[in-house]
């Protein structure tokens, strides 16, 4: 085990590791912009420039000292990168001494020469690493008078990816991210000198179902995302910490919201689950549903018309019908409900005496692929199996009513005009039986529906999802509903949610009145007076972790710590370790 | 007991007490000021003129191309008092950004010139205009179209700032 010493720090590490990896697993941070753990060493931006050195020994091999008793270090002669130097016993590594410095400050005003002074325009500017380092270690004006290179701007890389020749620093990031983790080697540099910028290979795009990554990988604002541009400042948002419901992977995302509206998910690192990356699917389609298209209210039919209801009188007519139909009713779940809602359902399944739960299985061949897509579209069907929630297809669904069509017919999540073709959903729906709608976004269900309750979506909830791996990943509200206040349920706050009146328009984001399955679940259970009495997701979670084995010993609090407990391991759950973040100067609220 | 020995009315010598000479010297200062040159001002009618240094109430600058400003947000980060808001939005020019919405709450402005002093552009400036006038909480907040002003009528302004920023 190579001993070496970081500024007077003895830091014990394993052989073959590079001076930047021994110093971030020990918490000390080497300014860099191209190194990063996930891809290849480039050692070109040479910003990690530190003095590395070893004891000098005298001739009968003991350490030589000076004046003082302190052992004389031998120096070598020029200053190395970091990040692609490996540890040895014994290494002597300076990273706050004045030459260390004084390198890095030279590299950065090389850096900064001609990088273009447009941080107003840059959408980087706020979470930029190149920003950062300047007010660290940059001398606040240049002394470059003459004109500075002009590259190409505003070039599309792909429909989501718009590049800015000016603004990058050529660090390779993205080349060696579209090489090494997209496989999609598409990207070069070309020119010489100072005109050196990246160009697509001719006659290709970048579109790799992962591209969007350079956009967070980019230290500096050279590629933007053509979804995202400049609708917000980095500062005006509060980000929230969350999973994607997207596939079963449940990669770890933040979730960046302003005026209550959600203006863009990142990926967030967790070495379980999703590394440091998302895929662009994920990243474009999670946040829109939950912005529009969103049912607001209870509802229940009177006379043919469904009219806007309070919650106790829909979860009354629930309840009565649920009572009536005497457990000839059926349950169909989403399997991207939470934990706790499945739970909650089943409870309240066998409190109403209904037989048939299960949850709709969503599958997608053409989705998954061997890195973070899987082709299991359900957010959390391995939770929903360990609480003991059969699996089901629309198409067995389809087929078991036409058997027999039950009394009452109760989606909880689940929309069947969601995606199967809706005719033949029409005329049997049409044809009997009470339909519940628990939905959150309008839908065709709606227009047959009995009574529709409003459900509340991932980003507005506290939960679980349990990935297809049975990681159990924390979920924790982004969003407010009707019912919820930023500053009571202790969610991420921005300075305009902190600071903002009544009188200011930015406030005025729309609030919509819906609650979790679980919730509106207790509520219908409490109507027919069974007496399932949740009072918050910790306490399902709890009353989960003492019924359910493969939930034991884990809590809310431990999920958050660990980033994801797997099933079964709450006795004994993986450390994370030191997760790296990129751009640190990033909101990063966990 | 509290007996008050030093009171001003204790204090006062004999000529003070007489209060007359004192009302004399009032009226002498009344009577000069009634020949001097008049200082008061007809207001609406007779407007007065503020300096450059004048901080009136923020504008944007706009130019024959359009407004200058680029949507960077800091002015409404930097607002003390959260007056100003920015809604960003691309446009083809080569400055890629500009603000879709504008909009600066009167009721919230203190004039504290903050916004002007962090603009990169110079493309917000504290203006002259100082008679603020609005009927209700909606009225008081200006958008673009009350904001922008022609680059003309700020020179006097952008030439302060040029000299003293």
């Amino acid at each position: 085990m190579p001993t070496i010493t970081i500024d007077g720090r003895k830091i014990e590490t394993q052989p073959g590791k590079t001076i930047i990896e021994a110093a971030l697993e020990n918490g000390i941070a080497i300014p860099h912009f191209c190194w990063h753990p996930a891809l290849s060493v480039a050692g070109n931006c040479r910003m990690c420039l530190v003095r590395v050195g070893s004891y000098k020994k005298g001739a009968d091999g003991t350490l030589e000292r000076d004046a003082e008793g302190n052992p004389v270090v031998q120096w070598m002669p020029k200053l190395q990168i970091a990040c692609a130097t490996p540890v040895a016993d014994g290494m002597v590594v300076d990273t706050v001494g004045e030459k260390t410095i004084a390198a890095q400050n030279a590299v950065m005003e090389f850096l900064l020469i001609n990088h273009p002074l447009d941080c107003p325009i840059c959408d980087e500017a706020g979470q930029c690493k190149l920003q950062e380092y300047a007010f660290k270690h940059s001398r606040g004006e240049s002394r470059f008078v003459e004109e500075k290179v002009h590259k190409p701007k505003r070039v599309a890389w792909s429909d989501r990816i718009i590049f800015d020749g000016e603004r990058c620093i050529l660090c390779s990031r993205c080349i060696r991210f579209a090489n090494e983790i997209a496989k999609q080697p598409v990207l070069t540099f070309v020119e010489r000198n100072d005109h050196v910028t990246i160009e697509l290979f001719e006659g290709t795009t970048f579109d790799s179902p992962y591209s969007m990554n350079v956009i967070e990988l980019c230290p500096v604002g050279a590629l933007t995302s053509a979804d995202f541009r400049f609708k917000s400042r980095v500062w005006e948002m509060s980000f929230t910490p969350s999973v994607c419901p997207g596939c079963a992977r449940g990669c770890n995302i933040n979730i960046g919201v302003r005026d209550n509206q959600i203006l863009r998910l990142e990926p967030r690192p967790n070495p379980h689950v999703n590394q440091y990356w998302m895929c662009d699917a994920g990243r474009l389609e999670q946040y829109r549903w939950v912005n529009s298209g969103r049912i607001s209210g209870a509802a229940v039919r009177r006379n043919g018309a469904l009219a806007p209801a309070s919650f106790e009188e829909a979860f009354r007519a629930v309840a009565d019908l649920l009572s009536t139909a005497r457990g000839d009713a059926m349950m169909v779940l989403s399997g991207s409900i939470t934990n706790e809602d499945g739970f909650v359902a089943r409870e309240c399944a066998a409190a109403f005496g209904i037989e048939h739960v299960a949850f709709v299985e969503r599958n997608d061949p053409t989705f998954g692929d061997d890195f973070l897509r899987s082709s299991d579209r359900n957010a959390n069907a391995t939770g929903l199996r360990a609480l003991g929630i059969p699996s089901t297809t629309w198409k067995e669904l389809l087929q078991r009513m036409h058997e027999r069509m039950p009394a009452v017919i109760y989606f909880i999540g689940a929309d069947p005009f969601a995606e199967q073709d809706s005719s033949s959903w029409e005329e049997l729906l049409g044809s009997g039986g009470a339909i519940i709608a628990q939905l959150s976004n309008h839908s065709q269900l709606e227009e047959i529906a009995d009574v529709v309750l409003p459900a509340a979506t991932y980003a507005e909830i506290e939960g679980t999802f349990t990935n297809c791996d049975g990681w159990v990943q924390y979920l924790q509200p982004a969003v407010e509903t009707a019912e919820t206040l930023r500053r009571i349920n202790g969610m991420a706050q921005s300075r305009l949610d902190e600071f903002g009146a009544p009188n200011d328009r930015w406030t005025h984001g729309e609030r919509r009145l819906c609650r979790p399955h679980w919730q509106l679940l207790t509520g219908v259970a409490g109507a027919a007076g069974h007496s399932i009495a949740y009072r918050s997701a910790a306490e399902v979670f709890a009353a989960i972790e003492d019924r359910v084995e493969a939930f034991r010993a884990m809590n809310y609090e431990a999920l958050r710590q660990y980033r994801g407990i797997r099933l079964g391991r709450g006795n004994d759950p993986e450390p994370v370790g030191v997760v790296y973040r990129s751009h640190y100067m990033k909101p990063q609220s966990d | 007991m509290n007996v008050t020995t030093n009171t001003r009315a204790q204090r006062m010598t004999f000529w003070e007490k007489l209060y007359l000479p004192e009302i004399a010297k009032g009226l002498a200062l009344t009577f000069k000021t009634m020949f001097k040159p008049k200082l008061t001002r007809q207001y609406p009618e007779e407007r007065w003129e503020p300096l450059g240094s004048y901080r009136g109430r923020p504008v944007l600058v706009l130019e024959e191309d359009g407004e200058r400003c680029v949507a960077c947000g800091l002015c409404s980060r930097v607002c003390p008092a959260l007056a100003i808001e920015v809604q960003a939005g691309e446009t083809e020019r080569e400055k890629e950004r500009y603000p879709v919405k504008f909009e600066i709450n009167m009721l919230r402005c203190i004039y504290c010139g903050l916004c002007e002093e962090v603009c990169p552009e110079e493309a917000i400036v504290m203006s002259k205009d100082y008679d603020i006038v609005f009927h209700s909480q909606e009225e008081a907040i200006f958008g673009k179209d009350k904001l922008l002003v022609p680059i003309a009528r700020l020179q006097e302004r952008l030439e302060f700032l040029r000299q003293y920023k």
